[in-house]
């Protein structure tokens, strides 16, 4: 097959759509502007498929498509390329294939809102700027995708932007994604200034031909391009973002907010990959954050009682498990988890989305409860989705998690710590998410004013595909997938040197699930006083992670208000009062003493102007009788006019 | 023969008469009736020098300023009627709605 894949279509046609909804969706009847919403990331999907057959039949990868040229600049050149490899290949799929489905779902679920036609041509501008940060060829192009998603994201979280919170929402995210672009774009200089070229394929060249070629400016880079990662894929201490954008529709959070773009920073880490290599410190950097940000928002999940809350802090915790794949280099890992997270994390939202859509717009697992009945389908989906996450045997996770585990647990010195806190995190999130799966779906339904219904087949549909994917998504195992993902990530080897088979750590990681499960048994499964005598006695603890470690309180404490109060200074008194009043209070002085000068001629007396008039004349008169230079002259003045 | 300057010195004190006139006078119509003793006075110099200098300029910039004279005397009268409708006086400093 030697025909062109067409790269360019992917991102192309979700623009179409997004123009086509965006400029003509109010005058659109629904049905079209669904149609149009749904067609362009089949299309792309179709695109994507056509290029995964390419591979299939025995393609050569990576395929590289130029469309032109960018940046010209002395030795700078910047091209528009997209590049096909193993792990774009993965992540398209994942995008366009999961992103349809969740535009499918969507249908369903805001059919009755408003600004049907704006929801989706956003959601399609989404589409576009992800299949551009995946496919970017340089550093740039994906810098293009990085700020675009982080733009529709704003937009999407903001999507009901009557509310205050929903509008704050959306500027946080932007905001604080803002300071993790900082990062990125000083990584992006610093690449320009040591290899003068920003091309991924490039820069693996340079550093493959400098073997010795270590730590000093690289860890640098690494540890500037991470801050972008930090805040695209909320860690600490960037996460704030994310679970306050569960404002958005639930199926944004279900493609934005969890399966797709917070996974661009691990993609990105992953894809420029050989700096990290070359510098251990920083990976060791990526390695804490990422362990350290998966135990933090697990313990804060455990608490929550808003049902998008617990998901989003677990969607920050599992991204702390990518990070942390990618700190100990098991990057294959990463890149696994991340698409079996992808399965199940917006299958998650989405039967949360559809629990919600049932009740009515109701979020708070305290008045839910024995839903398994009225609602079969979203029960038996989000059940896979559950037991997935929790990291029982056979489902996706159970691969993904235990690959990243074991990866960890070999890693040097330090490995043994991740993975103590990595299996320490995965009981909590078992337990959370018992938790919330009883909570929801088991005892008695707590308020009775509540009518759950289930929901369309639109919703339900996706939903069954999900749960399959779900289950089935791991079963490729890791030694495939890692050697799939070879090409580009690199061969990253992993020695066992403990002496305890691999079956060992799996065995640990079910018996954790299982803990988790009985715990949430106990305290959850029928009503009863305990997790509200648990919550007393623990008053302490309980209140800190109810309040989510008040890291809020203290950016708003420690950053907010300081830059309030100082732009509020300087905006209100040096600019606004100082440069701005002074000059207009000036400029009127001027105009103000000068009127009230002139004004006196102005009389309004008829013969007091004749009398003006009849001066002027006699001025003129004497102007034009008396010999002036003659007269001046006997002066000793010398009037030179115009060189005469 | 009467002496060129007896001629410019009546159209002098005319003029001046026109201008005393002018400043002096309330009535809005004698004010009027100045400016048109002095554009007389002006016509009586141009009338004067067309005669000594033999040039016919002079007598045709008479007939102009005459013309003129009688447009403005056509307009400004009906705004004097205008003026004395609205405000039933036509003392100018009475006039002085301007004034702030």
């Amino acid at each position: 097959m030697n025909g062109s894949l067409h790269l360019w279509l992917i991102p192309l046609l979700p623009f179409a759509g997004f123009l086509l909804n965006g400029i003509f969706g109010t005058r659109l009847p629904k049905a079209l502007v669904s149609t149009i919403a749904l067609l362009a990331p089949l299309a792309a999907f179709g695109v994507v498929a056509n290029a995964a057959y390419y591979v299939y039949t025995g393609g050569t990868l990576p395929y590289t498509e130029t469309l032109g040229s960018w940046i010209n600049a002395g030795s700078l050149h910047i091209d528009f390329s997209f590049v096909l490899d193993q792990l774009s290949l993965t992540m398209l799929l994942i995008i366009t294939g999961v992103g349809f489905l969740i535009h499918i779902y969507s249908t369903g679920y805001m059919a009755h809102e408003e600004g049907y036609w704006r929801y989706f041509s956003y959601l399609n501008l989404f589409l576009f700027f992800m299949t551009v940060l995946v496919l970017a060829g340089n550093a740039l192009l994906m810098f293009v995708g990085w700020e675009g998603v982080g733009l529709a994201s704003y937009l999407l979280i903001g999507f009901y932007f009557k509310k205050t919170s929903a509008a704050d929402a959306g500027k946080k995210a932007f905001i604080v994604n803002r300071i993790g672009d900082f990062g990125f774009l000083i990584g992006m200089f610093l690449l320009l200034a040591n290899f003068g070229t920003l091309s991924f394929s490039e820069i693996a060249a340079k550093l493959a031909l400098n073997p010795g070629w270590t730590g000093g400016v690289l860890t640098c880079i690494a540890l500037c391009l991470f801050v972008g990662a930090t805040g695209k894929s909320a860690q600490l201490p960037l996460y704030v973002w994310l679970p306050d954008a569960m404002e958005g529709p639930t199926p944004v959070s279900a493609l934005i907010h969890a399966a797709t773009m917070v996974t661009a920073g691990v993609y990105m880490i992953a894809r420029s990959h050989a700096i990290f290599d070359r510098s251990p410190l920083a990976l060791t950097v990526v390695a804490i954050v990422g362990a350290a940000t998966a135990l933090f928002a697990a313990t804060i999940g455990v608490v929550q009682t808003d049902i998008k809350r617990v998901l989003a802090y677990s969607t920050v915790s599992q991204l702390g498990y990518m990070v942390l794949g990618c700190g100990v280099a098991a990057y294959s890992a990463a890149v696994f988890h991340l698409m079996t997270h992808a399965f199940f994390k917006a299958l998650l939202f989405l039967a949360a989305g559809s629990v919600i859509h049932g009740l009515g717009g109701e979020q708070d697992l305290r008045k839910m409860g024995g839903l398994w009945k009225k609602l079969p389908v979203t029960f038996a989906t989000m059940t896979a989705a559950v037991f997935a996450i929790a990291g029982f045997p056979f489902l996706s996770a159970f691969y993904s998690k235990d690959a990243i585990l074991y990866a960890a647990f070999q890693h040097g010195t330090n490995g043994k710590i991740f993975w103590a806190v990595g299996i320490f995190t995965a009981l909590l999130t078992s337990f959370y998410m018992f938790r919330l799966w009883y909570l929801t779906f088991f005892g008695e339904q707590r308020d009775k004013s509540l009518h759950p219904h289930e929901s369309p087949w639109s919703m339900l549909g996706p939903l069954t595909i999900l749960a399959l994917l779900s289950i089935g998504g791991g079963w490729i195992g890791i030694e495939k997938f890692g050697a799939w993902l070879a090409p580009v990530v690199g061969e990253h080897e992993v020695v066992n040197t403990s002496g305890i088979p691999e079956l060992g750590f799996s065995g640990i990681a079910v018996l954790v699930a299982v803990i988790g499960l009985v715990i949430a048994h106990v305290l959850y499964s029928k009503q009863n006083e305990k997790p509200a005598n648990l919550a007393t006695s623990l008053s302490g603890p309980y209140k800190l992670l109810l309040n989510k470690y008040y890291v809020d309180e203290l950016y708003n404490a420690i950053i907010v208000k300081p830059l309030m109060v100082i732009s509020r200074f300087i905006l209100e008194w040096v600019v606004e009062f100082a440069i701005l009043g002074g000059l207009a209070w000036l400029l009127a002085g001027i105009a103000t003493l000068a009127g009230a000068i002139l004004q006196k001629w102005q009389s309004g007396n008829l013969r007091s102007y004749a009398a003006w008039l009849a001066a002027g004349a006699a001025v003129l008169l004497l102007f034009a009788l008396v010999p002036w230079t003659n007269v001046l002259a006997n002066f000793g003045i010398h009037l030179n006019w115009a060189g005469r | 023969m009467i002496p060129v300057s007896w001629y410019l010195l009546l159209s002098a004190a005319l003029f001046s008469l026109g201008i005393c006139g002018f400043l002096i006078r309330r009535n809005l119509i004698t004010i009027f009736m100045s400016i048109e003793l002095m554009l007389n006075g002006v016509n009586l110099s141009f009338v004067t020098f067309a005669h000594q200098w033999h040039l016919v300029k002079g007598q045709i910039f008479v007939f102009f300023v005459m013309v003129v004279a009688a447009a403005e005397a056509a307009v400004g009268l009906a705004i004097i009627i205008s003026i004395f409708r609205a405000r039933g006086t036509l003392a100018v400093d009475r006039i002085d709605l301007m004034k702030l």
